[in-house]
């Protein structure tokens, strides 16, 4: 099991008084997830919470998938692929994962 | 919103493909001649994409003895097993399949699809976990749409991948299921799979191993990676085809689990189709037949994988990681692809191109798949022949262009 010590290691050292539990920060996920998506980003727009993922972007549906098997990793959670194809955008994403972190 | 305006993207991308004169997906085999050899565009081809591992579509003892089932017991079944009951043969075929693998009970479907789809999105129910590598078999990823059950994708030959998957689960209840392959059909690579069984026992998962591609091929006995590792006991669920080595269409899943004849009432893609035609049994049954008593067909195979492989890496060309009767070159992009496929069929050979999104990674590959009975000299003509395409498209380095450029 992982102690609160490695986790927050894990984090990087954010300032966040959740990283003494499973919790993540929203802010840290969604920086995590975009760093992914960036490859896939099209013209000015940023991508944002509110992005989805699927049509807002190059990225197609296998690659979403990779980039799901690297958040499980970072985070230690597992998605199952049927609540993937129900996540649209970014905060979809994000929430999946702290929610999977909090039950664990 | 048409029916087909969701596949805009798909359809702007065959017409793509289909600008380069030929359409790889729909093309015209105008008279197969041998399993090496047939008529396409008129002109006389060499097949390296057919899958065809030991060459057996034309043994003259696998096809008498479909000759003679259609002979004596017609040309179709006209249903399926449940309705219109097995032939003696469809038994005799299940129980020689279970031996060859020294396993009690085997099940025959109609094709591999239908296998692995029926099998397991039914084994795994509602509240079991399937975990499944991630460049799985359409066959395999249409099973996990089916399924009841949560399924979760591992990193592609990585068993700590899994292992972190499976230890996430923690102790919810349910069964696990692990979904692997001997060797992948896209680059020929094969599964770790001593080390997939060891983290599969640590966790009590359940394994099911497809050797589509390598029953035949791999093991002193042609039974696939699960022989080479020596873990035929410790897989819980052998799949496999024979379409591939056994030159015919089916598929079968063996098993020791004493209830495993349940699932021939409970899987729908064995009870809702027709049942294999006497004649493909009887191919079959004689082609497993010709693989034990002619070890020297998977000599000659690998051989023949080591001329083309060897050949192409010494070239520079970049292949999949590893010898296997499916051997896989990059090509740096779609269309570079269909190019080099193209112009290959020109100088009469026959490759596959796989593309995304069917591909892992999103690669660009020329599929090669190896025949026992292909010649040395054939394959070195290949290689001659993809050694020049190669640098035409700029994928190997112009050795007189760069001759010109040193001096």
């Amino acid at each position: 099991m992982r102690t609160a010590h490695e986790l927050t290691v894990e984090n990087d050292g954010i300032a966040d008084t959740l990283t003494l539990t499973r919790g993540v920060s929203r802010a840290e996920v969604i920086r995590e997830i975009c760093v992914h998506l960036e490859p896939y980003q099209t013209g000015e727009k940023p991508i944002a919470g509110d992005t989805v993922i699927a049509k807002d972007l190059t990225i197609d549906s296998l690659a979403i998938m990779d980039m799901v098997m690297e958040l499980e990793d970072r985070f230690d959670v597992s998605i199952p692929m049927s609540v993937v194809a129900e996540i649209h955008t970014v905060d979809q994403l994000a929430d999946t994962i702290r929610d999977l972190r909090a039950q664990s | 919103m048409g029916l087909f305006d969701r596949h805009a993207g798909l359809l702007d991308a065959y017409r793509d493909v289909r600008t380069t004169g030929y359409d790889p997906f729909q093309i015209r085999m105008e008279r197969v001649l041998s399993p090496t050899k047939a008529i396409i565009n008129g002109r006389e081809t060499l097949l390296v994409g057919t899958n065809n591992y030991f060459g057996l579509t034309f043994d003259r003892s696998c096809m008498d003895a479909a000759i003679e089932a259609i002979e004596a017991e017609g040309t179709g079944t006209t249903g399926s097993r449940i309705a219109n009951g097995s032939y003696t043969e469809h038994v005799a075929l299940e129980r020689e399949i279970a031996e060859f693998y020294g396993k009690k009970h085997c099940m025959v479907f109609t094709t591999g699809y239908q296998a692995n789809l029926g099998v397991i999105s039914t084994l795994a129910g509602p509240d079991d976990f399937l975990l499944i590598d991630a460049d799985s078999h359409a066959s395999i990823y249409d099973a996990c749409k089916m399924t009841q059950a949560e399924v979760v994708r591992f990193k592609h030959n990585d068993p700590s991948s899994l292992e972190a998957r499976l230890r996430r689960l923690g102790d919810k209840p349910g069964n696990r299921v692990v979904v692997l392959e001997g060797i992948y059909s896209m680059l020929g690579d094969r599964a770790p799979l001593g080390d997939f069984v060891n983290v599969c026992k640590k966790y009590g998962a359940y394994v099911l191993i497809d050797e589509a591609h390598s029953l035949g091929a791999l093991g002193d006995h042609g039974r696939g990676l699960c022989e080479v590792a020596g873990v035929i006991d410790d897989c819980h669920f052998i799949v496999g085809t024979f379409s591939k080595t056994l030159g015919a269409i089916g598929g079968y899943c063996v098993s020791d689990d004493p209830d495993f004849d349940i699932l021939r009432v409970t899987v729908r893609a064995y009870m809702f189709t027709a049942s294999l035609p006497p004649s493909i049994v009887a191919s079959v049954r004689q082609a497993l037949r010709v693989v034990k008593a002619r070890p020297e067909l998977r000599t000659q195979l690998w051989d023949n994988v080591a001329t083309l492989y060897d050949g192409l890496k010494a070239q520079g060309f970049t292949l999949g990681p590893e010898h296997g009767p499916v051997v896989g070159v990059h090509l740096p992009d779609r269309m570079t692809a269909i190019g080099f496929w193209r112009a290959m069929l020109d100088a009469g050979i026959y490759v596959n191109v796989a593309v995304p999104p069917a591909t892992p990674n999103g690669v660009s590959l020329l599929r090669c798949s190896l025949c026992a009975v292909h010649t040395k000299e054939q394959l070195d003509h290949m290689v001659e022949v993809m050694t020049g395409i190669g640098r035409q498209f700029g994928v190997l380095p112009d050795k007189q262009l760069r001759a010109a450029g040193a001096r």
